[in-house]
């Protein structure tokens, strides 16, 4: 593992010291492949697997009873159809706050706490490893996100409504820049989450390692990131904002196939 | 007409479960994203919740967006007209400062983030989404190029008469956007305080003065 990391770190070093910037993202391009089979994220992965398995909080108790949507206890392929709409809480939720609520009342975490606490920080660091193995478990799989439950319908009509919501200094909304094919912010080519970006791109991606700065960002992280790009105030984590957006994103990139978790720049 | 009406019926009650499997209407749609909004954010640094608070042409731009229609051309022509209002000329009268500042505005994407504080000189993002000097080959498309901008519309002299209603113009699209194109993608520029007066009169320069690397 040591050594995995050590190459890692040196192949990053080479692609962040390449002079001229026309040649970075082929150089990212060339470092994805070059990872294929050691994606740092594997690593988080792990840990996550390690995390799900082992008896942990005030009731020390696993996670592996935990509902991700198809039954207790089933991780497969759940994540693709995440977000959704959960009975028992009678809420949408997307990955990262259904973790909380198995952390809550299977392993009696104060849940108050996990949300206050910033990423990769505590458990959120927990939640962020659990939730890039959960999301391994629908590796090339085809997301599939319901439609099924009425809340989850609503849901997508808020997403959507959010997504276009220009405001802030500089009156951007995530359609800004996320609304047409083959646009770019300086080099870094951007989806068009209005639709299915195809296999592999945009929600079909995250959680993701970022090669830039050596983290591995689950979506809430990914979405908190966009909107202080966006000039706006900060999201709270699992808000019913950021939930919407992942209905909104997921409907529209329907039958893409999931690589998450992913490497990026 | 025996053969018409039942037609008639099946096809009212297929529009009829269409409307029942489509969720909720889109003023329901529009109250509760409102409420959502208001729970879901907090005020961190200096991005307070207030800047949630879209004015009237922000909102009308992404209810557009949202029904997938453009706006009205009326209802366009009011924003712009609003908008240009708006404009505050240069109090000097002078409308280009430094073709050499302007590029570092432009390379800058800085400031008003909930990480920046509050007296951070901000930058103008123009790179994020343009063209602009050949030089720089790290340069967005959600905006069109503005490489060769005074040249190729045939400034020789910004000063001269023949090109005030140019330089008007780019002032103008930098200040506010919107006074042009009613649902513009780009920032208003001086209208928000993005920049200062004197940042927008360097990125002037950037665009115009004909010794400045875009016009080369």
């Amino acid at each position: 593992m040591k050594r995995k990391l050590a190459l890692v770190a040196v192949l990053a070093s080479s692609v962040m010291g390449l002079a001229h910037a026309n040649d970075v993202e082929a150089g990212i391009a060339q470092y994805r492949e070059m990872l294929q089979d050691g994606n740092p994220a594997e690593l988080f992965e792990m840990a996550g697997e390690e995390l799900w398995t082992t008896p942990r909080g005030p009731k020390n108790a696993t996670m592996e009873k935990c509902d991700l949507g198809k039954g207790p206890g089933v991780v497969a392929a759940a994540f693709v159809e995440l977000p959704r709409y959960f009975a028992d809480t009678g809420r949408v939720q997307d990955l990262e706050s259904r973790i909380v609520t198995c952390m809550v009342s299977l392993q009696g975490f104060d849940e108050a706490k996990i949300l206050k606490t910033g990423y990769a920080k505590g458990e959120q660091a927990n939640v962020r490893d659990m939730a890039t193995y959960v999301a391994g478990a629908s590796r090339e799989l085809k997301i599939n996100v319901p439609q099924d439950h009425q809340k989850e319908r609503e849901m997508y009509e808020v997403g959507k409504r959010l997504f276009f919501m220009r405001s802030g200094p500089h009156d951007f909304a995530c359609a800004t820049c996320h609304a047409e094919d083959n646009k770019r912010i300086r080099l870094q080519g951007l989806p068009n989450l209005t639709g299915n970006p195809g296999d592999g791109i945009g929600f079909a991606a995250w959680p993701a390692y970022r090669v830039g700065n050596g983290q591995m960002w689950p979506m809430q992280k990914r979405l908190n990131d966009c909107y202080r790009q966006q000039r706006f105030p900060e999201p709270k984590f699992a808000s019913d904002a950021t939930i919407a957006l992942g209905v909104y994103m997921g409907v529209n990139a329907k039958d893409a196939k999931s690589i998450a978790p992913a490497i990026k720049r | 007409m025996k053969k018409i009406i039942p037609f008639a019926l099946v096809g009212a009650t297929l529009v009829l479960a269409g409307c029942m499997s489509t969720s909720i209407s889109s003023a329901d749609a529009d109250k509760l994203t409102a409420e959502i909004t208001a729970n879901s954010f907090q005020s961190k640094g200096i991005a307070k919740v207030e800047r949630l608070q879209q004015d009237e042409a922000n909102r009308l731009c992404s209810a557009a967006n949202v029904a997938g229609k453009p706006l009205a051309a009326d209802v366009a022509a009011a924003i712009e007209a609003a908008q240009l209002k708006t404009i505050q000329w240069p109090t000097d009268g002078k409308f280009l400062g430094d073709h050499a500042k302007g590029e570092k505005i432009a390379q800058s994407g800085k400031g008003l983030t909930w990480k920046d504080k509050a007296d951070r000189v901000n930058g103008g993002n123009c790179y994020n989404c343009h063209q602009i000097s050949k030089e720089e080959v790290s340069y967005g498309t959600l905006g069109p190029s503005l490489y060769n901008y005074g040249k190729l519309r045939g400034v020789t002299d910004p000063n001269s008469p023949a090109a005030k209603a140019v330089v008007e113009y780019t002032w103008g699209k930098l200040w506010n956007a919107r006074a042009y194109n009613a649902c513009s993608n780009m920032p208003r520029v001086g209208h928000n305080g993005i920049l200062t007066e004197a940042q927008i009169k360097d990125v002037m320069a950037l665009l115009l003065d004909p010794q400045s690397p875009v016009n080369q």
